[in-house]
């Protein structure tokens, strides 16, 4: 890794690429060709794909007027529909953050029958397409389904009722957690465990106080990401989720039905809250990595 | 995303839980697993047989199923390749140079993840639908880009725009540019460095990214579902097949079409094992 280096800096004429480069402008100097090409390709691209369409929407919503704006993003039903899929995402980021925690600890810390397995299934949600997910929960937590049934019993009606949604996004959001935390708690160095318990710290102290501190920020930024995930999801909801307006509606089927009724102001509208909401999320996942990434350099 | 750290060859630290404390964790996250991701994994198989294979093979081989099957297979033919050479261009002008302005590509990027996929769909539909500039002159010109392939094509690209990029990215950085730099200095080409030198590097990674972008091109839902239109036996993807089938009580046929996509998901979740196995493989290998 380190010959080639010295091999270049001699070669290279001028201010060569090394630590620190002089900049010139907006861009370092560099011997690498390529760079106009591909820049141009990932700007292009990035342009025709994803500015110029959420363009469209911007402009569309603009083109409503502020009136008409204020009007149906008061409407009731819109109200709902946010407030349902909010506090959803809410409840289930918070399940996950839980649960995500502990499966992220047992996967990591104990040797078990079947560990592999588990640790390669947490990635699922990744990898399942929404919808089946979506069908499979439905029928899982149905009235007949294996789980439904004794929940039915016990009188927790989950398919078909509020419960189903966060079933589904507590479904799709807990990779997010459990692999946001898995390498933080691989990184935590054991000797500080053991300097906490040979100070005389019981073993409950030694993880409030802490191991709970050294995963705070992968925590927040897992139970951030799954909550985003959360807010946006539609596929594996409308299945479990009964789908009655302004108690069981989600934001991204009320834009749905909304375009059936060609109603495309109505669905402008709904999209730009939702992006904003997804906007503002991300600019908060951004600020928690930061931290998350400062904490591992600083623990080194 | 390393998984699996190095076991632990010492004795029991004297920090771990008590036996039984650890017995009832790894109980309760075995319970929460089963119950939130393989139960539900089983129940998809399950329902699909229910009725045994022949009336599963009957489902599957019924014309419009093969009609959104041939049509996913088509979208994600055309969607994939695409996001193929717009990840590694990207991941090239990303890791490969210092530019004002890096930090912004790199979430501009990441965008289409934080987007739902509904409003994925919907910024197309107000790009090209009724009441648009484009869609109306396009489709003067011969052109239907909504409730056709093309429309179809462009959400799936959308959603699955960052998934190459993202893999090569975080790789590319950490290789640098030193042995590019060696194979220019010793006369190699910008073209021949890159096949011969960056590609075969990172050749795991690309591998992996492909596979994610492929398995999330033929399983999208939302998006696709927006731009459609729904035409049985013609713009019908495999996920939106499903959701008929499943509308319309045809619980058998909706599960037998959802197998074949459970089934990419438990491939594409096998590869990611096998390569991240691998991986560990040439680190240990590296380190001992």
């Amino acid at each position: 890794m380190t010959a080639p280096r010295t091999v270049t800096a001699a070669a290279s004429p001028g201010p060569g690429p090394g630590p620190g480069p002089a900049r010139r402008g907006w861009r370092a100097p560099s011997v690498i060709p390529g760079f106009g090409p591909t820049l141009g390709i990932t700007l292009g691209y990035l342009g025709l794909v994803v500015l110029i369409p959420l363009a469209a929407l911007v402009w569309r919503s603009t083109e409503l007027g502020a009136a008409a704006f204020w009007d149906l993003a008061r409407d009731p039903r819109t109200l709902a529909a946010l407030r349902t899929s909010f506090g959803a995402a809410l409840i289930a980021a918070g399940v996950n953050a839980v649960f995500g925690a502990l499966v992220a600890w047992v996967l990591v810390r104990y040797r078990f029958a079947g560990r592999r397995l588990l640790d390669a299934v947490v990635d699922l949600p990744f990898a399942l397409p929404t919808a089946v997910a979506g069908i499979a929960l439905a029928a899982l937590y149905g009235p007949q389904g294996w789980l439904g049934k004794p929940l039915a019993a016990l009188g927790i009606q989950v398919a078909y009722a509020p419960a189903g949604i966060v079933v589904a996004l507590v479904f799709v959001g807990l990779p997010f957690v459990v692999r946001t935390l898995q390498p933080v708690i691989a990184e935590i160095d054991r000797e500080w465990e053991e300097a906490a318990a040979s100070l005389g710290a019981r073993r409950a102290q030694t993880v409030r106080r802490v191991i709970a501190p050294s995963l705070l920020p992968a925590w927040a930024t897992g139970f951030a990401l799954a909550l985003a995930r959360g807010v946006g999801e539609y596929g594996s909801v409308i299945f479990i989720a009964g789908n009655l307006p302004h108690v069981s509606e989600i934001a991204p089927l009320l834009i749905v039905i909304k375009l059936e009724e060609f109603n495309y102001p109505a669905a402008t509208a709904v999209g730009v809250m939702m992006l904003s909401i997804s906007f503002a999320l991300l600019l908060v996942i951004n600020l928690l990595q930061a931290w998350n990434r400062r904490r591992l350099t600083d623990a080194r | 995303m390393p998984a699996n750290p190095t076991a632990p060859q010492a004795p029991p630290p004297p920090t771990g839980e008590p036996p039984l404390v650890r017995a009832g964790l790894i109980a309760v996250a075995m319970a929460f697993l089963a119950a939130f991701l393989l139960m539900p994994l089983v129940s998809v198989f399950a329902e699909a047989f229910a009725r045994g294979p022949a009336a599963f093979l009957a489902a599957i081989a019924e014309p419009d199923a093969l009609a959104a099957i041939r049509l996913t297979l088509t979208v994600a033919a055309i969607a994939v390749p695409l996001n193929i050479v717009f990840g590694l261009a990207a991941a090239w002008a990303v890791t490969k140079f210092e530019f004002r302005g890096k930090a912004l590509l790199v979430t501009l990027i990441d965008l289409p993840f934080s987007v739902s996929p509904v409003i994925s769909g919907l910024i197309y539909v107000l790009l090209f639908g009724a009441g648009s500039a484009l869609g109306p002159w396009l489709q003067g010109h011969g052109l239907q880009v909504l409730f056709a392939l093309p429309g179809i094509v462009l959400a799936t690209v959308f959603v699955t725009l960052p998934f190459v990029a993202r893999e090569l990215i975080p790789l590319m950085e950490a290789q640098g540019t030193a042995e590019e730099e060696a194979a220019l200095t010793l006369g190699a080409g910008g073209w021949a460095t890159f096949r011969r030198v960056t590609l075969p590097n990172v050749r795991f990674a690309l591998l992996y990214g492909v596979l994610l972008c492929n398995a999330r091109a033929m399983g999208e839902f939302g998006a696709v579902s927006v731009v459609s239109g729904h035409i049985r036996g013609v713009t019908n993807t495999m996920p939106l097949h499903v959701e008929i089938l499943y509308n319309e009580y045809n619980f058998l046929a909706a599960f037998a079409v959802a197998t074949l996509l459970a089934l990419l998901a438990l491939v594409t979740l096998a590869a990611k094992t096998a390569l991240e196995w691998q991986r560990s493989q040439r680190r240990r290998a590296a380190g001992a």
